[in-house]
């Protein structure tokens, strides 16, 4: 055990991950499986998250009606998210609750019962969840983007799928995906919080070890080839405000890049957060913040990285003035972008955003849920040294480093560029 | 194993002083992380703002932090950003706020920055511009987000003549009128530490944190500082209310359902949230959820809320459902408000929410923010320091027949506003 951390894999596969946090009692429980969007294909996209959906429907021991009550009961909280390379669970509880959370999640590893009435409730409910979604511009505009920047690798679709998908999808294809990627080999548990970490380990083992393992899970490989040449799109929407979004192609998180990358990105957008249960930081002296909303190009704008398992994307964002144009904006974008791409950063940029990431650390720890988040989430693209290592690997980055991947990875002949043009033209003011 | 009531806040760790010119200071340790939380409020809400300026509040505090006799809105913003720390100011009706935060070591540097905002903005004319056709662009998003404006078109109805009617970011063309001699009069006449209330929460010592509020606005003294003004009365719906109102291009409408809700300090406010929250909140989104969701597969969410402060207050259900089932859905909810004042609640549904009250404290409590809004709430509504130790025999002392009659005095199913936004 080192720094109260313990790691263990079961017989059967799974792998357990064990932080002891005597802060508050409350304890912290995840269940990350293997497998998202980029495991679908045309015809069954969004079957992972529809198949998160019913994982709340009940198995024989924890009916629908009783599963969400149970858990509320003892105070409790729980939710489950799905994304392109990953599906997770978790519940935190009070302490002396958490056997009701570990049971729960053994059994629905395998035992859900996917009734056909509970799939045709669900589909509706999805399509309302996408419908919502398709209110949103940059939804519409992201899901186009996303499409273009991946015509072979199935990041190509949107975690909630296409809404054709949706209509069509059937129980067996939802069960058949459940059976074939819920398996404990494809699966990492990570508990932390106010709990001794041998009695911890025993109640797993007690709950766990009896699930077999099942064969492991076959990948879609379908690496995507390279872009030759900048690729630009318009979709049209209700609205008055124009919106750019800019994607370049990024690295995997696992990759030595990404970190130096992450520096970049402090600096050009402000850092962006990985902590799932707390907030970010401004970025008003970020250089684009100074370059488009200062100079009154964008009223906003804002840059993601993702930390993903195969490469994926930088998204740039912004929220056109409503003055300007936005190919000006784009163009104000690409000034900055040449900028670091030819003038060296300085030490001191370097040093800013190396602090910048430890005080989000630190926010991040205030909670047990999210520290109990980062064991599993860590795990899902790399190990948890990434995380333990991030700042001493931000450490380490140069300006020389930083020139080099702005020059490698910022190439406007590899990036998507999506406008979203807004048809109720100008507001009147 | 930590002792649950040992670690919920109360007189013993929570530390609470009122310096010379008016300033409350509360203040708790926590030592298990390097970092600090700063929030508070004060008397300077949208209640102040004329119908013609609405959204001058909300305007000021924006621009607090755009230019100091001290310091460029660069300047700040870049010595927060460089050390990682963050600092915003909001507006709601009654109070406008602060939250901000910084790894211990930076805490001094944030009260200057909280001090300067507060005390010395200079609101330069360009930084004025940009800021207005930002809040202008927010305005326009709002205008085509179908649950903001059914929130809004919910509010305008149900506050009828009342300044909870109103949006607290205004209109365009209440923001187009607004200058900024409007924002220096409204900073000169409801700024001061009269009524502010100041929370600390992090890896600081109770006196080290209060001697920082008294370095950086101990002094800070605001003649003329103006009274709150008393709110009018809240003229009551004769009959349910429809409105329809029109986003075109959207493929999901927003629909909220409601009508008044208890005051914070009203008896009937702790019978009122156990009632909310088997109507709409508990498990999977309570009764509500059960029914428009589970059932029906109407919506993706569809809940029960209260919004219970200081004055009057709603009591509303929400959910987003295709346009052709706003009606069904509609007719749904209001059903389940019928069931709820005609039968009430059962033993079960009770047991169930009190547990849950109690058992999820813990959780709400757990980071320095969660604290810091529980202090910033004691003080508010003056519950007393070991209110969140007291907190479980409050919900353990309410009654079914408490619940129902709390439902009946404020929901009556045939007097609702049914507001909904969408194609």
């Amino acid at each position: 055990m080192k720094n109260n951390l313990t790691q263990v894999t079961l017989s059967n596969g799974l792998k357990i991950y064990l932080k002891e946090i005597h802060t508050a009692p409350i304890i912290s429980s995840w269940l990350w499986y293997r497998v998202g969007s980029r495991d679908e294909v045309p015809g069954r996209t969004g079957v992972s998250h529809w198949v998160e959906h019913m994982q709340f429907k009940g198995t024989e021991q924890f009916p629908a009606s009783m599963l969400d009550k149970a858990i509320s009961r003892e105070g409790g909280t729980w939710n489950a998210f799905t994304y392109m390379d990953w599906t997770a669970y978790f519940e935190t509880m009070p302490a002396d609750k958490i056997d009701l959370a570990l049971r729960l999640e053994a059994d629905r590893m395998s035992n859900s019962r996917f009734e056909a009435e509970e799939v045709a409730s669900e589909r509706t409910v999805i399509i309302s969840e996408r419908e919502g979604n398709e209110n949103e511009p940059l939804f519409i505009l992201g899901e186009a983007i996303q499409q273009t920047a991946f015509r072979v690798h199935p990041y190509h679709h949107e975690v909630i799928g296409d809404m054709a998908d949706l209509r069509t999808m059937r129980r067996d294809d939802l069960y058949h995906h459940y059976r074939t990627f819920y398996v404990p080999n494809n699966a990492v548990m990570a508990v932390a919080g106010d709990f001794d970490t041998q009695s911890m380990l025993a109640q797993i083992r007690e709950l766990f070890e009896p699930i077999p393992g099942g064969s492991e899970p076959a990948r879609l490989m379908r690496p995507e080839p390279p872009q030759n040449g900048e690729v630009r799109l318009a979709v049209e929407g209700p609205g008055a405000t124009s919106y750019v979004q800019v994607c370049y192609r990024f690295p995997s998180a696992a990759h030595p890049d990404f970190f130096p990358l992450a520096v970049l990105d402090s600096l050009l957008a402000g850092p962006s957060n990985l902590n799932m249960f707390s907030g970010g930081i401004s970025n008003k002296t970020s250089r684009l913040y100074r370059a488009l909303v200062d100079k009154e190009y964008a009223v906003s704008v804002h840059g993601g990285a993702q930390a993903t398992i195969d490469p994926f994307m930088y998204t740039i964002t912004m929220t056109v003035h409503p003055k300007r144009k936005p190919e000006e904006a784009l163009a104000a974008l690409d000034r900055e972008i040449q900028r670091v791409q030819h003038e060296k950063v300085t030490r001191e940029e370097i040093t800013r955003a190396i602090k910048q990431a430890r005080a989000l650390f630190a926010y991040g720890s205030e909670n047990i849920t999210n520290q109990a988040f980062w064991l599993g989430y860590a795990e899902m693209f790399a190990d948890y040294g990434w995380f333990e290592t991030y700042l001493d690997r931000l450490a380490g980055v140069t300006a020389k480093d930083i020139r080099r991947v702005a020059n490698e990875y910022f190439r406007t002949q590899s990036r998507v560029v999506g406008t979203y043009i807004p048809l109720d033209g100008k507001t009147e003011w | 194993m930590v002792n649950q009531l040992n670690s919920l806040p109360g007189p013993d760790d929570i530390y609470r002083a009122v310096l010379p010119n008016g300033i409350t200071v509360l203040t708790r340790s926590n030592f298990n992380s390097p970092s600090v939380v700063v929030a508070g409020y004060f008397d300077a809400g949208a209640l102040f703002d004329t119908d013609e300026k609405l959204g001058l509040a909300e305007y000021t505090v924006a621009a607090l932090m755009r230019g100091t006799k001290g310091n460029t809105f660069d300047e700040i913003y870049n010595a927060l950003e460089s050390v990682g720390a963050s600092l915003g100011f909001n507006t709601g009706v009654h109070k406008s706020g602060f939250n901000g935060r910084s790894l211990a070591e930076d805490l001094p540097l944030l009260f200057d920055l909280l001090s300067e905002a507060l005390t010395a903005p200079i609101f330069p004319k360009a930084e004025m511009e940009k800021l207005r056709a930002q809040l202008l662009t927010g305005l326009a998003i709002r205008a085509e987000d179908t649950g903001d404006m059914a929130s809004m078109v919910f509010d305008q109805i149900l506050f009828k003549g009342h300044p909870y009617s109103r949006p607290e970011d205004g209109y365009p063309e209440t923001i187009q009128t607004i200058k900024r001699t409007d924002l220096v009069k409204f900073h000169r006449e409801h700024y001061g530490p009269r009524g502010m209330v100041i929370a600390i929460v992090g890896a600081v010592k109770p006196e080290n944190a209060v001697k920082q509020v008294e370095r950086a606005l101990g002094g800070w003294q605001a003649k003329g500082q103006r009274e709150v003004p008393e709110l009018p009365p809240l003229k009551t719906l004769k009959k349910t209310v429809s409105k329809h109102h029109r986003i075109k291009g959207k493929s999901q409408s927003d629909l909220v359902i409601g009508t008044n809700g208890p005051m914070r300090r009203d008896p009937e406010f702790m019978p009122a949230s156990i009632g909310n929250n088997i109507l709409g909140q508990f498990g999977m989104m309570g009764r509500i959820g059960d029914v428009v969701r589970e059932k029906s597969g109407l919506a993706y969410y569809a809940y029960s809320s209260m919004n219970a402060g200081i004055g009057p207050g709603s009591w509303e259900v929400s959910a987003g459902v295709s346009p052709q089932n706003v009606k069904k859905a509609s007719g749904l909810i209001v059903d389940e408000l019928k069931r709820f004042v005609q039968e009430g609640i059962s033993a079960d549904e009770l047991a169930d929410t009190k547990a849950n009250f109690i058992g999820r404290l813990p959780l709400s409590l757990e980071s320095n923010g969660g604290i810091a809004n529980a202090l910033l709430n004691i003080e508010r509504h003056n519950l007393g320091l070991d209110y969140y130790r007291r907190y479980a025999d409050l919900v353990n002392e309410v009654t079914a027949e408490d619940v129902l009659s709390a439902a009946r005095k404020f929901i009556d199913p045939d007097k609702l506003v049914i507001a909904f936004a969408g194609p």
